[in-house]
């Protein structure tokens, strides 16, 4: 199915034949990366502007590596090094954008809905690489990928997102996926973590971590902040490790052949335990791998500014 | 206007819930009072002729930010009461949260000197109750009712300690005032941006429950069982909040509340957009909320319906949804909204949502009674209940236009708003003494 | 553009005859397999490819490598074309450094496809030599490009089209020669 939209903001609003499109494109161009010399012209005189405002280090380098792997100018505007310190508003950085004439904008925000608010005025092609708690779309389609390389179709596999649901983008966004996919998502995590209703995004709840795991293909695991001591959300990370770290012990109860997925970066000792990290179980590299093909099958499937249309 | 004062309002139907009266009929108009209800030709006076047209007593809106002193930028005293003529309203009490604070005598007379020159409709200043706001000593109450004020709040914010609001509460009996308690938990609504829902797990904002909301309503009430006094609650929005004030006029205490049309008539399924015009506190709340609401209107547990209007510039909205600030403005387009929403569809008859409107705030507030009967000042409200019409936005005359109405489609428009006999907005025009 | 079929050019037997001689040419000219591996462009090429290899292997028992070009990343048209072509795998598994290399196409036209398989095997290493192999020459080249083995030369007229079935892809071995109807105009 052709991708006609300007955007990727989010994968609630694409469809399940959107997210195949952009699968098999970036089946694709994964061999890209394997080559001596990585580098098609696609992109070539195509301008592209990484906002990244807030820190990253590995989604802004895989982003900056697919941009580069198809001959694009990319240039890259952090908040510590932007005028937004000196009180420049999102506005004003956009208008500044569009008299660029950039055609790509690749935005991390700490506040859910920024990039639809760019996205509304630039003409560009808005690329959401992270917004506030609400959606990573690159990242579940990586996850997809990795996913449907391991198990072909996705219908009936049972998965279980373990965390801090609460303030997790990527586990909204793999939920949507997922769903679309045809598969069986539960979330597990503290009550204080599980945010409000999210039963009626489709999935099924659970405080315990042993049964939540038991019958599952997929355990996808998320990073804990030690900063969610403080706000009353957590009482301890030793608590929180001791009922829903990942440990070798722990993934007796699990199925024998049991996939382990993380975002990344990990806090090795916290949500994952070194060996479950770096075992036969874990699929993490190979997350890391898609996530520059999938990035440049995104840049290449989203109009570029060339037939896109303000609103 | 030129009329020599006389003027008679030709075969419109008035509704004027404090006689029990709805029929079609005159109004003579003499020297800024009502002089007569019946039959009168032009033989009288002139003749203004409101065939189909409703007249009401004059409607108040008791909650208005005239951003006047210190942002008028976003707003002033005249173009803030241009805006409530041209919404129908002939008064409004506006609410204390400027720079400075109005939470002194000479503050006060700053509002009452100003509106005097300025103002298009009566100002009603209401004082702070805390000076500064600050939520920890309280105002000179009566020195601040002598030079002119009608109530005290410290709406923009909660009055956070209890034992503060209980002395308020009792320190209010001096000057028989009412309280206008802004109702909301900080620990619990912390750095929330809209209400918390699906919609805000699915958006990733941060949420508002609404027992934020409503432990402080039942706070309030408990400390007004122990204290007496009068309690307003301000911008009620949940259902919870709703069951409190029920409970509490069983108890027949002095309680009352206000909605505003916007929390009637939106939900927070609108925020998908991250529209921060939808953007307020309390934020919209869900549809059994709306529900809840509506039902608590016709039942006379809401008593008044209140804009809340908030004016707040453009380079200010206009921004990721996080970091715009809370309110809409909203006199402009309130009676189109609540008769849309509340008459059209059956909730509410035309009286009831006068009551709502001017008689029950001008009782809550203590200014003087809003009924057309013969003798009294003029405060007149004539709006067209069949007129459909489109939300502009551009056009406006408050300073700021951060409404998520514009564009919609409602029914009925004021038509002519009348201040004390004085014609101040007629068919789109204004006119000031 | 609606196109309607003229005739039939090569059938079957045509096309397998045409392929049986460009393999005996093409190692004739190479003095055997030595160095030799196949690019086939994507989509037809690669089948075209894949039966010449498989002849090879047949008449002298030699294994050529064979690779897969998909060459929509190098095209020169996507600022004119208004839709987003589907990116197929290009699979290469040998490095191309220092051999010769036989690109193999099923028809050439106006030379900008294989002007962009050319752009991209380069980037895949520095080849000896590159030989070009198509079934059908249809003319009108745009570019200084010229093919070393051709199938079948098929003069065509600017509103023709010559459409290549494969079995492994259409479900038969027919070469056809179309011809475009315009409302306005006559049919021929």
């Amino acid at each position: 199915m052709e991708i006609t939209r300007k955007d990727l903001l989010g994968i609630e609003d694409i469809s399940m034949e959107e997210i195949e499109t952009f699968l098999t494109t970036a089946e694709s161009l994964k061999e890209i990366s394997e080559r001596a010399i990585k580098k098609v012209p696609y992109l070539r005189g195509k301008t592209v502007a990484n906002l990244f405002f807030e820190p990253s280090t590995r989604t802004l380098a895989s982003f900056s590596l697919a941009e580069k792997r198809l001959s694009a100018d990319s240039f890259n505007l952090s908040s510590s090094s932007s005028s937004v310190l000196k009180g420049e508003t999102l506005l004003d950085t956009v208008r500044n954008l569009e008299a660029m004439k950039v055609d790509f904008v690749v935005i991390r925000h700490s506040m859910s809905g920024a990039p639809h608010f760019i996205a509304k005025r630039l003409t560009a092609s808005v690329i959401n690489a992270g917004d506030g708690t609400h959606e990573h779309p690159t990242q579940a389609l990586l996850d997809l990928l990795s996913l449907k390389e391991k198990f072909g179709s996705l219908k009936g596999k049972k998965i279980v997102i373990v965390g801090d649901i609460m303030h997790s983008r990527v586990a909204r966004s793999n939920i949507w996926g997922l769903k679309k996919m045809g598969a069986e998502v539960s979330v597990c995590g503290p009550p204080t973590l599980i945010p409000y209703k999210i039963e009626k995004m489709g999935v099924k709840v659970y405080y315990d971590l042993n049964e939540a795991i038991e019958d599952k293909d997929v355990i996808y695991v998320l990073r804990i902040q030690k900063e969610r001591q403080t706000g009353g959300l957590l009482p301890s990370l030793r608590e929180y490790i001791e009922l829903y770290g990942i440990t070798p012990e722990k993934l007796k109860k699990a199925k024998k052949d049991v996939i382990i997925m993380h975002p990344g970066p990990i806090n090795r000792g916290v949500e994952l335990d070194p060996r479950v990290a770096d075992g036969k179980h874990s699929i993490i590299l190979g997350q890391v791998t898609n996530g520059v093909a999938v990035r440049m099958a995104v840049l290449y499937l989203l109009s570029g500014g060339k037939s896109g249309d303000v609103s | 206007m030129s009329h020599n004062g006389r003027y008679i309002l030709k075969n419109g139907r008035v509704i004027d819930p404090l006689q029990g009266l709805d029929e079609v009929t005159d109004i003579l108009v003499e020297n800024g009072r009502i002089s007569g209800i019946g039959q009168f030709n032009k033989k009288d006076a002139e003749v203004i002729n409101i065939k189909g047209l409703i007249v009401s007593p004059g409607f108040i809106d008791m909650h208005t930010h005239l951003r006047e002193p210190g942002r008028e930028d976003e707003e002033t005293i005249k173009t803030g009461t241009k805006a409530a003529a041209k919404g129908g309203f002939t008064g409004v009490a506006a609410m204390a949260n400027t720079y400075p604070v109005i939470d002194n005598s000479g503050m006060v007379k700053f509002i009452t000197e100003t509106a005097q020159k300025d103002g298009y409709v009566d100002v009603f200043p209401i004082g702070a109750v805390t000076k500064g706001q600050k939520g920890e000593e309280l105002t000179e109450m009566s020195d601040m009712v002598k030079a002119g004020c009608c109530a005290f709040s410290d709406d923009g914010n909660p009055i956070e300690n209890s034992h503060i609001m209980r002395k308020a509460l009792e320190y209010s009996k001096v000057v028989n005032k009412v309280i206008i308690a802004h109702e909301e938990d900080k620990s619990l609504s912390d750095d929330g941006e809209m209400n918390e829902d699906f919609i805000s797990t699915k958006l990733g904002l941060r949420g508002i429950p609404p027992i934020a909301e409503s432990v402080m309503v039942a706070r309030d009430a408990a400390i007004l069982g122990f204290t007496g006094g009068k309690l307003h609650i301000a911008h009620l929005s949940t259902l919870e909040s709703l069951e409190v004030v029920r409970e509490v006029k069983k108890k027949k205490l002095n309680i009352t509340a206000e909605v505003t049309p916007h929390h009637i008539s939106l939900d927070s399924s609108h925020l998908v957009s991250f529209d921060s015009n939808l953007k307020m506190k309390p934020p919209l709340r869900t549809k059994s909320d709306i529900k809840a609401l509506k039902k608590g209107l016709k039942e006379g547990i809401i008593d008044v319906i209140a804009t809340d209007h908030a004016p707040h510039a453009l380079f200010e909205k206009e921004m990721e949804f996080g970091s715009a600030p809370f309110g809409i403005v909203g006199l402009e387009t309130a009676l189109g909204i609540v008769y849309t929403e509340l008459v059209k569809t059956g909730i509410l008859t035309l009286t009831e949502l006068i009551e709502k409107l001017s008689v029950n705030p001008a009782k809550i507030l203590g200014i003087g009674e809003r009924s057309l009967k013969k003798g009294n000042n003029a405060y007149i409200t004539i709006f067209d209940p069949k007129k459909e019409w489109v939300v502009d936005k551009k056009i406006f005359v408050s300073k700021c236009a951060n409404t998520p109405f514009d564009g919609y489609k409602l029914t009925c428009k004021p038509v002519m708003t009348i201040r004390k006999g004085d014609i101040v907005f007629r068919e789109g025009k204004f006119y000031k003494k | 553009m609606t196109t309607k079929e003229k005739g039939t050019v090569m059938d079957e037997a045509q096309i397998k005859r045409a392929l049986a001689r460009i393999s005996h040419e093409i190692l004739e000219r190479n003095r055997g397999a030595e160095n030799l591996v196949i690019i086939g462009v994507r989509k037809r090429g690669d089948s075209l490819a894949k039966r010449i290899k498989d002849y090879i292997k047949k008449v002298e028992s030699i294994d050529i490598p064979l690779g897969v070009l998909d060459i929509t990343l190098y095209r020169d048209d996507f600022t004119t074309i208004d839709y987003k072509p589907i990116v197929g795998k290009t699979e290469i598994p040998f490095d191309v450094t220092e051999k010769i290399v036989i690109l193999i196409d099923d028809v050439l036209y106006t030379g900008r496809t294989v002007r962009a398989a050319l752009d991209a095997i380069i980037d895949f290493g520095r080849p000896k030599e590159i030989q070009l192999a198509v079934l059908v020459d249809r003319g009108h080249r745009e570019l200084p490009i010229r093919p070393d083995y051709i199938g079948k030369n098929v003069p065509t007229a600017e509103d023709e089209l010559v459409e290549v079935k494969v079995k492994e892809v259409d479900g038969e071995d027919r070469v056809i020669l179309r011809y475009c109807i315009d409302d306005e105009k006559n049919e021929h």
